[in-house]
């Protein structure tokens, strides 16, 4: 993301790159964070009026702002928001009357498990079938592959998912309809909750709307990117030597062609989490994207503001993970 | 055709040349251009076309509503479930889609174009500050970013624009940047400078036709960003009520329920949303091909 300021150097170890890395993306969370905090408390109308009646006798709307820090200058207040913040204390949910970071966390597995799986599944499908769609190339079945990822790429989410609802829970009865689990399954540890049948059946469904919507960029690139590798000296080399063309294809040519891939997704992740937030609405998947939109409609803003950072944060930190995950790829970039 | 020539005639004009004569072999081009041109068509006579009213409610012959219908002659794309015609709805949200975009997207290039030409002409320490800016708004999530605008401004079609735009001129900036860095080191700028041009003029005079046609390419990536923005703004609720729009069609029908059940109310205006962003798709990516002649089919 901070491609022009942070490459790396020339000489620079791969430490260093990660803790300047890292230092970048603290900066830019917090900066995030006072935008969000300033963009919630300088809006039009009173934003207290959502959360204490106004018509209550005002003695106890005075303690019912002070209980939730609503009282005070807005300087007084961005000051207990930042050292908040360093504490990821995100305040009290006004709907919930929990602290937000504990809805968070519950919501934040749920939003990874899903968004981690589709990844999978879209990265598996588009590297192997790019690598593929390369190296029959001019086929039919090349075109049809790009007009079908391209199809589901220009898409909206929302709506692919509501024709797969309709299609495989309503009339099909495959899998259900919305949910991470039949009411009245799953108990609160980690294997009740995730490691089931039920939240396979489940998950299966969003998780597929959104690996085709993932699909199209690593399919293209790998394509694209293959198309070049192949044209190189050394897999005719590799011909020459009378190489079996599967090994030609997937150990010389695919290796080599995967480097753009993993750069694109770096980039890639930051807009996939616009998706994903509408798929969780459509699915009813108790995610963070779907929790964010509740909360906003409720005017729950210390929720709202701090799925807001948390998903600021989730996408600039897979982000790193990416970049370092590139420079650790590529001998060509030096980290002596 | 090369870049160097490209970039000698540098204009606009050029550019609209070239593509006319590749959508002669590039057919999927030339099925998004005449897909565009029907869009464009049905929007600019989207009030003449419709056959009713957005929110009429229609009733059958013992005076009962039509709750639901599938598609007939009368309702070709059905009814909704307070007896709507879907068929004039979706018409009418085609003029709600092009204008968001076009907008929208105008918006965004004119910033943006703005911002890059001013980052890469100046460079040193205006360019730094300019891109570290850039750096920031990339950081924010596009979509958690308006949903959060849009619930803080009033439901209005131009909020839903401005939300749009506030974040997505960054990827415009960051490209046009690139492009003039390049450029201002060109002898004829110098040249200009010698003879006299001011900053102003070098910008928008010797520079700024240069990266037209890339800025007319992002524009075009831009419209699509801004339907596809739209359509998930008014689905999700925060759209502006009073405007009849693709977005807000799936909005109803998903949360009354209906959307197990009626399949033609889901069906058109999505098809509608798939077909209009594949077809703006198809048109830039064969101006790309003009403008950026290394993606040309190997």
């Amino acid at each position: 993301m901070f491609k022009t300021v942070f490459l790396m150097k020339e000489g620079d170890d791969l430490l260093n790159y990660f803790l300047r890395r890292l230092f970048v993306m603290l900066l830019m969370i917090f900066l995030v964070s006072t935008m969000i905090f300033f963009l919630f408390r300088t809006m039009p109308g009173d934003p207290t009026a959502f959360v204490v009646d106004p018509s209550i006798p005002s003695e106890a709307r005075q303690q019912l702002l002070e209980r939730y820090g609503l009282d005070g200058t807005l300087w007084d207040q961005y000051k207990i928001f930042v050292s908040d913040l360093i504490r990821l204390d995100f305040g009290e949910s006004f709907f919930y009357n929990r602290p937000a970071i504990e809805i968070i966390q519950e919501k934040l597995a749920a939003t990874l498990i899903l968004m981690l799986t589709a990844m999978v599944f879209a990265y598996s499908l588009g590297v192997f079938g790019g690598a593929w769609m390369a190296w029959r190339r001019g086929s039919r079945l090349e075109s049809l592959g790009i007009t079908i990822s391209l199809i589901f790429r220009s898409a909206p989410t929302f709506w692919v998912g509501l024709m797969m609802i309709l299609l495989f829970a309503v009339r099909l009865s495959w899998f259900p309809a919305q949910g991470m689990r039949t009411a009245g399954t799953g108990g609160g540890t980690f294997g009740e909750m995730f490691l089931n049948l039920d939240f396979l059946r489940h998950l299966i469904l969003p998780a597929l709307v959104a690996g085709l919507y993932f699909m199209a960029t690593p399919l293209l690139i790998m394509r694209n990117s293959m198309l070049e590798v192949m044209s190189e000296d050394y897999i005719e080399m590799a011909w020459a030597k009378g190489t079996k063309e599967r090994h030609i294809l997937y150990r010389h040519a695919a290796r080599n062609a995967l480097l753009p891939v993993v750069t694109a997704g770096a980039l890639f992740i930051g807009a996939s989490i616009g998706g994903q937030v509408l798929i969780e609405v459509v699915f009813s998947w108790p995610g963070l994207g779907r929790e964010i939109v509740t909360a906003v409609t409720r005017h729950d803003y210390p929720l709202a503001q701090g799925c807001f950072i948390i998903i600021s944060a989730m996408v600039m930190f897979m982000n790193l993970v990416a970049d370092m995950l590139y420079a650790f790829l590529d001998p060509r970039i030096s980290y002596n | 055709m090369n870049i160097a020539a490209l970039n000698k005639k540098g204009n606009s004009k050029s550019v609209i040349r070239l593509f006319l004569k590749n959508l002669r072999y590039d057919k999927l081009a030339l099925i998004g251009v005449v897909l565009l041109i029907f869009f464009i068509g049905v929007a600019a006579f989207s009030d003449g076309i419709a056959p009713h009213g957005p929110r009429d409610r229609h009733y059958d012959e013992e005076g009962s509503i039509r709750r639901l219908e599938p598609p007939s002659a009368a309702h070709p794309f059905g009814t909704t479930d307070v007896g709507r015609d879907v068929f004039s709805q979706v018409i009418l949200g085609t003029k709600t889609a092009l204008t968001v975009g076009l907008l929208a997207a105008l918006l965004v290039t004119v910033v943006g174009s703005i911002v890059g030409i001013v980052a890469g002409f100046y460079g040193g320490w205006i360019d730094t500050v300019i891109m570290r800016v850039v750096d920031f708004f990339y950081a924010i999530p596009f979509i958690p970013f308006v949903i959060v605008l849009s619930a803080v401004l009033k439901p209005s079609i131009w909020n839903v624009i401005l939300a749009v735009s506030l974040l997505s001129w960054r990827t415009v900036a960051r490209l046009v940047r690139s492009q003039v860095l390049s450029i201002a080191k060109r002898p004829y700028i110098k040249a200009g400078r010698v003879a006299g041009a001011g900053n102003l003029r070098l910008m928008f005079k010797y520079i700024l036709p240069n990266v037209i046609p890339l800025i007319l390419l992002e524009m075009a990536f831009m419209v699509n960003w801004a339907i596809a923005a739209e359509a998930s703004i008014a689905f999700l609720g925060f759209g502006d009520p009073s405007v009849p729009s693709w977005g807000q069609i799936l909005h109803i029908v998903f949360s009354t329920g209906n959307s197990r059940v009626a399949w033609w109310w889901i069906t058109a205006p999505g098809l509608a949303i798939v077909l209009l962003l594949l077809s703006i798709f198809f048109v830039a990516r064969a101006l790309e091909e003009v403008v950026d002649p290394r993606l040309r089919r190997r």
